[in-house]
């Protein structure tokens, strides 16, 4: 850690930076952020969009200051007339092929381009007007629009994509004519995309945005013959306040559940019941898969991104997936099934919508084998960006309203659901129960910190009713893949492994609030979020879901044990094979 | 210029199949030889369609789109195959001021391809060049190693002709 810092001096002020700094990570340190598009730390440092260029003393030219390295008595400026003029022009030459539809593109507001040449004074968006290329749409895919109209090259989503290691966008033809698409020009729909989304997520316009279904949710509302029930997955409490201005990893569960309420639904409730019914399901069946020599390791199976991963990349190891279904889809079937027979309502005048951190929820709630009661356990997944898009349409000032509670009896959980928006977390609620299920005995802390924080993967091994429990946690696809070659090879003496599609779980989800890559690059979103999580289970009295009222409650009038031949037909899904390309 | 993707159904031989597991043993453990991969992937099989792109991104084991990102970046690879008989317009400067636009415009019109493409039969592929050094006899074509100069739209029909009747 000795290494020595260098001195320069940005804008005629004395810098100390480390050693190996850029200017840009130099200028920071003074309270001075450059503007960047393309840049995005560690995954896409390409120096290509040519908005963060600065002068440096007896440099031949602007340099970029996201990639170029600080050194002993340089002297920097970055806001010179030379600069702002290139900056300038740089805006005005990527407005001459953008469709500066901003009235009601959905970034409007939160688009870095649009903020930029605010901040710039681009008072002549045509001024380097010319031919253009029109290009077409793609919706094909169930969770997402691409509009290269919009696109500026950045290849912010490439990097994204890249480091998911999925790679089914890219750059493609050169000059005037490039543009991102994917191989062959192939619709999304017919490619291996997972629907992970992390390209919405670091995409600085509206050029990949989440297909939104708010509409379909606003009329079920509006319709009298409709019962709309909604429930919120376990990460939405500690993001959707990002969407109102408020500070990362700010808990608004109350909040939101009074928002829920005010938009019109007739019950609230929380995703963290199914999260709890996950785990008695999960835990029962790792227990049994142990017991009768099943298919280990056994891997989670709540993330819908990670599972389409498999299902394109790893076919061969489909068996090693659990049955369970997702806790949305679990929560959806028994609003659909139980919670339908206890009001005493036809299941199709039920509506079921998700408030998911999540793209891939909007293509995992029309897979087959998820409909319990003959009609799809959940009808709209929206994204926490959609709901709070649809608070502010109806006009709900967010920030000022009461805490309110959710709707009983599928609005109880515990914290041992809650973590599941973290990475670890479902590991973590997993062997809460099936520790004290394998023992018989209460745990001294229902604590495993082994495999809680960021790292992309985790080991532990835990000793348990004379058996050596061998887990591993992985978030990220990249991550994943790893895991996943170990397998394939032989190499794995896991017992149970948990995979979650997005590095860092759902708190860093494909479908959160965006921040914008200023943000993104100098604070750890997936940390600050789940601290809230890890928080909240810490003050909440019952933290395993074995212990749940609720679930004592459905499994004593509705589903008997866990794996029974009822709760399979409920709770258990299936899966296939997909190629890579069609 | 975008290039044009071939709608022809792929016909591979097994000689050029034993040709391309040779090269892919070869090359397979070095993913910055992708490019010599695909250089020797168009020797063997003339051009590189959706097949061929794919067998080079699971012998190489790179994404497919980085495979199709580079061969669409680089003039020198062909997504569309050589027909039997390869027109060339060029669309130098001198060619085009003195009306190779219009000679191109015809030949499209009478075979139905444009530049990048490949006729359904596989007799006749067309492609617009730059100078090849004949300005002289501007405008002009290729067919084949054969130079046709001073052109105007209405010699191109029989020029053709004469090739289909080969």
């Amino acid at each position: 850690m000795a290494e020595k810092n260098i001195h320069l001096k940005i804008n005629g002020m004395e810098v100390e930076a480390p050693a190996g700094s850029t200017i840009l990570e130099a200028a920071r340190i003074i309270g001075i952020e450059i503007p960047t598009l393309c840049y995005l730390k560690e995954i896409n440092e390409i120096g290509a969009c040519r908005i963060c260029m600065v002068e440096v003393k007896g440099a031949r030219g602007l340099v970029t200051a996201c990639v170029f390295p600080v050194a002993e008595g340089m002297e920097v400026f970055t806001n010179t007339e030379k600069v702002r003029k290139s900056r300038k022009g740089t805006l005005e030459l990527i407005l001459s092929t953008h469709d500066k539809n901003c009235l009601s593109c959905v970034r409007s507001g939160n688009c870095e381009l649009q903020k930029l040449c605010k901040e710039f004074g681009v008072d002549d968006p045509d001024y380097y007007a010319g031919e253009n290329i029109r290009y077409a749409f793609d919706d094909s895919a169930a969770h997402m629009v691409r509009d290269n109209n919009k696109c500026i090259l950045c290849r912010r989503c490439v990097a994204a994509c890249d480091s998911q290691c999925i790679s089914v966008i890219g750059a493609n033809a050169r000059g005037f004519d490039t543009h991102i698409s994917s191989p062959f020009d192939k619709d999304l729909a017919d490619v291996s995309c997972i629907s992970c989304g992390q390209c919405i997520v670091n995409c600085p316009t509206g050029a990949i945005v989440e297909k939104d279904e708010s509409a379909a949710v606003f009329a079920a509302i509006n319709d009298p013959k409709k019962f709309v029930v909604v429930h919120t997955a376990p990460s939405i409490r500690v993001t959707l306040g990002e969407a109102f201005g408020m500070k990362i990893g700010t808990n608004v569960q109350g909040k939101m559940v009074a928002a829920l309420r005010r938009l019109g639904f007739d019950k609230v409730f929380d995703t963290d019941f199914g999260a709890d019914l996950t785990i008695m399901e999960e835990a029962h069946e790792f227990l049994e898969r142990v017991k009768n020599g099943g298919t280990l390791p056994m891997i989670t199976s709540c993330s819908p991104g990670w599972v389409k991963y498999c299902e394109h990349y790893y076919p061969d190891l489909i068996a090693h997936l659990s049955s369970c279904k997702s806790p949305q889809q679990m929560q959806g079937a028994v609003i659909k099934t139980w919670y339908a027979k206890k009001l005493g309502i036809d299941p199709k005048h039920i509506f079921v919508v998700g408030i998911m951190p999540c793209t891939a929820k909007k293509f995992e709630n029309k897979r087959d084998d998820q409909s319990a009661s003959g009609l799809p356990d959940v009808d709209i997944s929206l994204t926490t960006r959609e709901l709070a898009r649809m608070i502010e349409s109806a006009g709900i000032y967010f920030r000022d309203l009461p805490d309110e509670a959710y709707d009983n009896p599928l609005g109880d959980a515990t914290g041992a659901a809650v973590i599941f928006g973290a990475t670890g977390g479902v590991m973590e609620a997993a062997l809460r129960t099936a520790v004290e299920t394998l023992t018989g005995e209460q745990l001294a802390s229902p604590d495993f910190t082994e495999v809680r924080g960021t790292a992309g993967i985790k080991e532990a091994t835990y000793h348990v009713a004379g058996m050596d429990v061998k887990v591993a946690v992985a978030s990220g696809t990249k991550n994943a893949r790893v895991l996943m070659d170990k397998i394939r090879a032989g190499e794995a003496d896991y017992h149970f492994i948990e995979i979650m599609g997005c590095p860092g779980g759902c708190v860093n989800g494909g479908g959160q609030p965006i921040q914008h890559a200023v943000v993104r690059n100098f604070h750890d979103l997936r940390s600050m979020r789940a601290a809230t999580l890890y928080e909240a289970d810490k003050n909440l009295p019952l933290r395993k879901s074995h212990e749940s009222p609720a679930i004592k409650m459905i499994y004593e009038e509705f589903l008997g044990e866990p794996g029974s031949h009822l709760a399979h037909e409920v709770l258990h899904t299936s899966y296939a094979a997909r190629p890579k390309y069609r | 210029m975008l290039k044009k993707v071939s709608k022809l159904p792929f016909q591979g031989t097994e000689c050029q199949a034993q040709a391309f597991a040779d090269v892919i043993a070869q090359y397979k453990s070095d993913p910055s030889q992708l490019m010599t991969v695909m250089q020797k992937a168009q020797q063997i099989y003339g051009y590189l369609p959706f097949e061929v792109q794919a067998m080079i991104a699971d012998g190489m084991d790179v994404p497919l789109e980085k495979v199709y990102g580079v061969s669409t970046f680089y003039a020198q690879f062909a997504l569309s195959p050589a027909g039997k008989h390869s027109i060339s317009v060029c669309l130098g400067t001198a060619c085009y001021v003195k009306g190779a636009q219009a000679i191109l415009d015809r030949i499209t019109e009478l075979l139905g391809i444009g530049p990048g493409e490949c006729t359904e039969d596989g007799l006749f592929s067309l492609d617009a060049c730059r100078c090849i050094g004949a300005c002289g006899l501007a405008p002009v074509m290729m067919i084949g190693e054969k130079v046709y100069g001073n052109l105007v739209p209405e010699q191109v029909e029989g020029i053709l002709a004469a090739y289909r009747d080969q």
